[in-house]
């Protein structure tokens, strides 16, 4: 059969899942559960968080993004098998390639954008950047910059949790290079020692910005769960339905009897650590291209989804026709949205002075020049 | 009123937050089954039960940040730091986490915690163990910093700490856990950023806190009896917000100030209070303002030397005045 679509979003040969080899993870629970419009909107997911990144870069190299930009380009199943499956009380919280979690847990991507111009109109009006998206409303914590540094957060929102007696989960993404730092093993026994609910998940691309796996750990990553008598899980990325066939049941783990655990998920990223990085020293060309044309998560999906008779290439045509408009708009948006002024400076820097009436007395700002 | 510690009143105002807010829970090294290193929290185990008082393990990165991260969601963490002096390995939550989540979110997230511990030297325990942080946290705009000098405000300054919805970096002192005040009953709370009055006078005026408050109160009454200047001393009481109107007042009245703190000199609170004199009130200075503050060298062992010589005392608050009043 041919159903090769023309929207494809990455073609080469020998795609891992393809119509004659359906995902083995297809009747897990958490997946046969779904319906077909729900499939399609995790797809959809996918493809629009690919499409806005991808329209970020051009507007990069033209100077209107300032800063970092660490695109999540051959991620995209991580994140969005990982929120399709959250409930009202469970949290997420993320390092700084943190534009697939926002859009996953629902972000508009109208505000995504404009943060990345430092306009008001940004998701943090204008004070975050790329690196520093959050959404509290969406149980979104962020968007955090230095490598590790998130985790002990997250398992404090497990831990709150627990407190208040809600049956969720936290899960703390983390990069394969966060594995090294010590905030992170300090969080790994405070959740083993105390029953939180928090899942470590580790999104492995298998480079520690340009330092690869090899030669920044020693022994694997996830297997350090063992240290702290906690389960640990390792599964592919490529394959969204792997993806939430194994965070279900880590997460059912967690709310039910409060257990945490080590997830690591195989993936990998197409573009470079940040688009400062070259992305010329550190790995070879082929291995990208050949992660694309056997792995690419969207495409592997596209092809699973076809196969089940969910998508028509009608569909698949009109979702990336549909994402590439979203960002289009997103970029209008940004555009036309003003940047904070500098009275907003000193503003949201601490609850107090945002509210109409301050509660403490004397000089909470000092300027060098008044 | 009632004679309490220091220790008692925060104790105090730690119990009545306990019981007035169920969010409100303590957490840090030996609180619970040890009574605390330094017994701030003694009893409190017994009386409140292991969800409301935790013991930690050694992980000050793992625990701050678990308390940080659990204020986001509505917890009002009390974390215990058994000395200040171990901020640094918890630095990255405190200043990145605490400090900046409210601001880099575009103020959509709170963090209702408070960080708490001794911070002085002069107990002998060498240089890891005697850091003075409050002007390195008070360097970090969304933290709030409080270096309380006696029981009273020790204990008002608590329960306004605990109640505020920002982070509150809770500044005490070993040395003064025992010294005994009168602190008024009831729910007494103290707004950040009011200064006392310690001591009027109109001769000088010492900006201080915490511990060097009561140095500079000794060393104004040995001056009275000793010169028959009239020394007046203003407690900060917190560092951030800062009183700067009770001081620029005071330096209208007398025209020469003494800054008396247990910081080594270079970028200081008291820098930062020389400074801000001097931008707002230059016409009204008749002498340089002067510093007395801790040697500049990592803290001594040596128990007499670090006493004597390194960190302030009466003696070199004396020596300052009479250099100001030169």
């Amino acid at each position: 059969m041919s159903k090769k679509p023309s929207a494809s979003a990455d073609t080469g040969a020998a795609p891992a899942v393809t119509p004659s080899r359906p995902s083995p993870h297809a009747q897990a629970p958490a997946n046969a559960a779904l319906s077909a419009e729900q499939k399609i909107e995790l797809y959809r997911k996918m493809v629009r968080i690919r499409r806005f990144e991808e329209r970020c870069l051009p507007v990069y190299n033209a100077g209107k993004i300032g800063g970092f930009l660490h695109l999540y380009i051959g991620q995209e199943a991580v994140a969005v098998g990982a929120c399709s499956l959250m409930g009202k009380d469970d949290h997420v919280i993320t390092a700084y390639r943190d534009h697939g979690h926002a859009i996953a847990v629902g972000m508009d991507t109208k505000p995504l954008m404009a943060e990345l111009y430092g306009k008001v109109t940004g998701c943090s009006k204008g004070k975050g950047g790329s690196m520093h998206y959050f959404a509290p409303d969406l149980n979104y914590w962020g968007g955090h910059g230095i490598v590790g540094g998130q985790v002990p957060l997250g398992t404090g929102l497990a831990y709150a949790v627990k407190y208040q007696g809600k049956k969720g989960a936290a899960m703390a993404f983390m990069g394969d290079g966060a594995v090294n730092q010590g905030a992170v093993h300090e969080a790994y026994n405070l959740a083993a020692l105390w029953d939180l609910p928090v899942l470590f998940v580790i999104e492995n691309n298998r480079y520690s910005m340009g330092t690869s796996q090899e030669r920044s750990s020693a022994g694997e990553l996830a297997k350090r769960a063992e240290a702290y008598e906690m389960k640990w899980y390792v599964c592919g990325g490529h394959d969204i339905y792997e993806v939430r066939a194994t965070l279900d049941e880590a997460l059912r783990r967690a709310r039910e009897e409060n257990k945490p655990a080590v997830v690591e998920i195989d993936t990998y990223r197409y573009r470079g650590h940040s688009v400062a990085d070259p992305d010329k020293t550190y790995r070879d060309r082929k291995e990208i291209e050949d992660y694309r044309n056997t792995k690419d998560p969207l495409q592997v999906f596209q092809n699973q989804l076809v196969l089940e008779n969910v998508l028509t290439d009608a569909l698949i045509t009109e979702i990336d026709t549909a994402a590439r408009a979203e960002a289009d708009r997103a970029v209008e948006f940004a555009e036309a949205s003003p940047f904070p002024t500098a009275e907003d400076i000193q503003k949201d820097v601490y609850w107090e002075t945002d509210q109409p009436q301050r509660t403490s007395e004397g000089r909470i700002f000092f300027n060098s020049v008044e | 009123m009632a004679t309490l510690t220091y220790r008692e009143a925060i104790r105090a105002a730690l119990s009545e937050e306990i019981e007035r807010d169920p969010n409100v829970v303590i957490l840090g090294e030996e609180v619970a089954q040890f009574n605390g290193a330094y017994k701030v929290t003694e009893g409190m185990l017994e009386k409140y039960g292991p969800k409301r008082i935790v013991d930690t393990p050694i992980s000050e990165a793992g625990f701050i940040g678990m308390g940080i991260g659990a204020s986001m969601l509505g917890i009002r963490p009390v974390m215990e730091l058994m000395f200040w002096s171990f901020y640094s390995v918890a630095f990255d939550q405190i200043v990145n986490n605490a400090a900046n989540v409210r601001y880099m979110s575009g103020g959509q997230i709170a963090c209702p915690i408070v960080i708490r511990g001794p911070a002085n030297g002069g107990t002998n325990v060498g240089a890891t163990h005697s850091h003075t942080p409050e002007n390195v946290l008070a360097h970090h705009p969304g933290l709030k910093v409080v270096v309380p000098s006696n029981a009273a405000d020790a204990k008002a300054l608590m329960k306004t700490a605990i109640r505020d919805n920002d982070p509150v970096m809770f500044l005490e002192n070993t040395l003064l856990y025992g010294v005994p005040g009168e602190v008024p009953e009831g729910d007494i709370t103290l707004p950040f950023g009011r200064a006392a009055i310690a001591r009027e006078g109109k001769d000088l005026t010492i900006v201080s806190y915490g511990r060097c408050v009561v140095h500079s109160l000794a060393a104004a009454e040995k001056m009275k009896a000793e010169k028959g200047l009239d020394i007046e001393v203003i407690d900060l009481r917190t560092i951030r917000p800062l009183d700067v109107a009770t001081v620029l007042k005071s330096v209208a009245k007398t025209h020469r100030v003494l800054i008396v703190e247990e910081q080594r000199p270079f970028c200081s609170v008291g820098t930062m209070l020389a400074a801000t004199i001097q931008e707002e009130a230059f016409d009204e200075l008749d002498a340089p303002i002067l510093r007395v503050g801790t040697i500049d060298a990592p803290a001594i062992y040596a128990p007499p030397v670090e006493k004597q010589f390194q960190l302030p005392n009466p003696e070199r608050v004396v020596a300052g005045i009479l250099k100001v009043m030169r």
